[in-house]
């Protein structure tokens, strides 16, 4: 099982990409943005940080580089794939998935280990979880504020496309507390939180995050 | 040569934090009167050649598809000239 995780210029978050995939007993493999080529990977995860500087708006430009050309056509036919935080936002530049992320309402960077609930265990990054299971990983954004039309909103509520909500006080001002979403298929999956921080107790809160990664693994076991 | 404009505007229902942090600061400054403040991005774009409406158009695409996006904001494309006109209108004429 090889899940790939795509390097932009300003990505932070690849490493420990890379190692929440082997902590879950998957082989990392690196790409890189400028490549026309997914070296035969089962699974994309896009990682956090801040490609390209953020110039222009976040994801806006990475979304063109060559690697997202492989991504998108990959996604399409049903091959899994994970946004992070920057990740979820160049799925939202892409179309990948709906909606769009703007700065947090109060205006401050946030930082901190947030409670979320996992609201739909459909998907092939959320399958090894219960639906409904509460869980704690760590939130870090200035752009983390999801935003959609109501017609999309009740799209997303209605299709059950709601991955994960945040419990407690909504720490970015997204629409509906909504912490993830998925596509219509299940496959692509744009999460703000960061799993890949909560993969093991030395250091950050906890191993709920592990599950997103497992989850892939099970889902490309099934297929 | 011609220089096109490109302005880009977030849409109305659209949270703007900058905005409302340029719009907090003014009282401390001393300006009153202000009600809101929301803040875009304007994009100047140098065209080789004539300013045909295919090329108008192709510069459309351009805002549609990187310079704005389309869920959360608005753009508006207009040649330099029309800009400059317009900005002189705003500030009572006399521009060269």
């Amino acid at each position: 099982m090889r899940i790939g995780v795509v390097t932009f210029p300003g990505s932070l978050d690849d490493v420990d990409a890379r190692r929440a995939v082997t902590f879950a007993g998957a082989e990392p493999v690196a790409l890189w943005h400028g490549d026309h080529d997914l070296r035969g990977v089962d699974a994309v995860v896009l990682p956090g940080g801040f490609s390209y500087g953020d110039y222009l708006r976040c994801g806006a430009i990475s979304r063109f580089s060559p690697v997202m050309t492989e991504v998108v056509a990959a996604a399409r036919h049903g091959m899994p794939v994970l946004g992070i935080c920057n990740g979820f936002q160049i799925l939202c530049e892409s179309h990948l998935l709906p909606g769009a992320l703007i700065r947090n309402d109060h205006r401050r960077f946030v930082c901190r280990d947030q409670p979320l609930r996992i609201e739909n265990n459909r998907t092939a990054w959320t399958n090894d979880y219960d639906e409904g299971a509460e869980v704690i990983i760590v939130l870090k954004n200035g752009e983390g504020g999801y935003v959609a039309d109501e017609a999309t909103l009740d799209m997303l509520e209605g299709a059950g496309r709601v991955v994960a909500r945040y419990l407690g006080d909504n720490p970015n001002g997204s629409l509906h507390a909504i912490a993830g979403i998925t596509n219509d298929s299940g496959n692509v999956v744009g999460l703000m939180p960061h799993p890949e921080h909560a993969i093991e107790d030395l250091c950050g809160p906890g191993t709920d995050g592990l599950g997103f990664f497992t989850s892939a693994i099970k889902a490309l076991t099934r297929v | 040569m011609a220089r096109v404009v490109v302005d880009v505007m977030l849409k109305p229902e659209i949270l703007d934090p900058q905005g409302k942090a340029v719009h907090g600061a003014l009282p401390r400054l001393g300006f009153d009167g202000i009600t809101d403040v929301r803040q875009g991005k304007r994009f100047e774009l140098e065209v080789e050649g004539e300013l045909t409406e295919e090329r108008l158009d192709e510069i459309r695409k351009i805002a549609e598809t990187l310079l704005s996006n389309p869920v959360i904001e608005d753009f508006e494309v207009s040649t330099l000239r029309q800009a400059q006109a317009a900005a002189s209108s705003a500030t009572g004429g006399g521009a060269a």
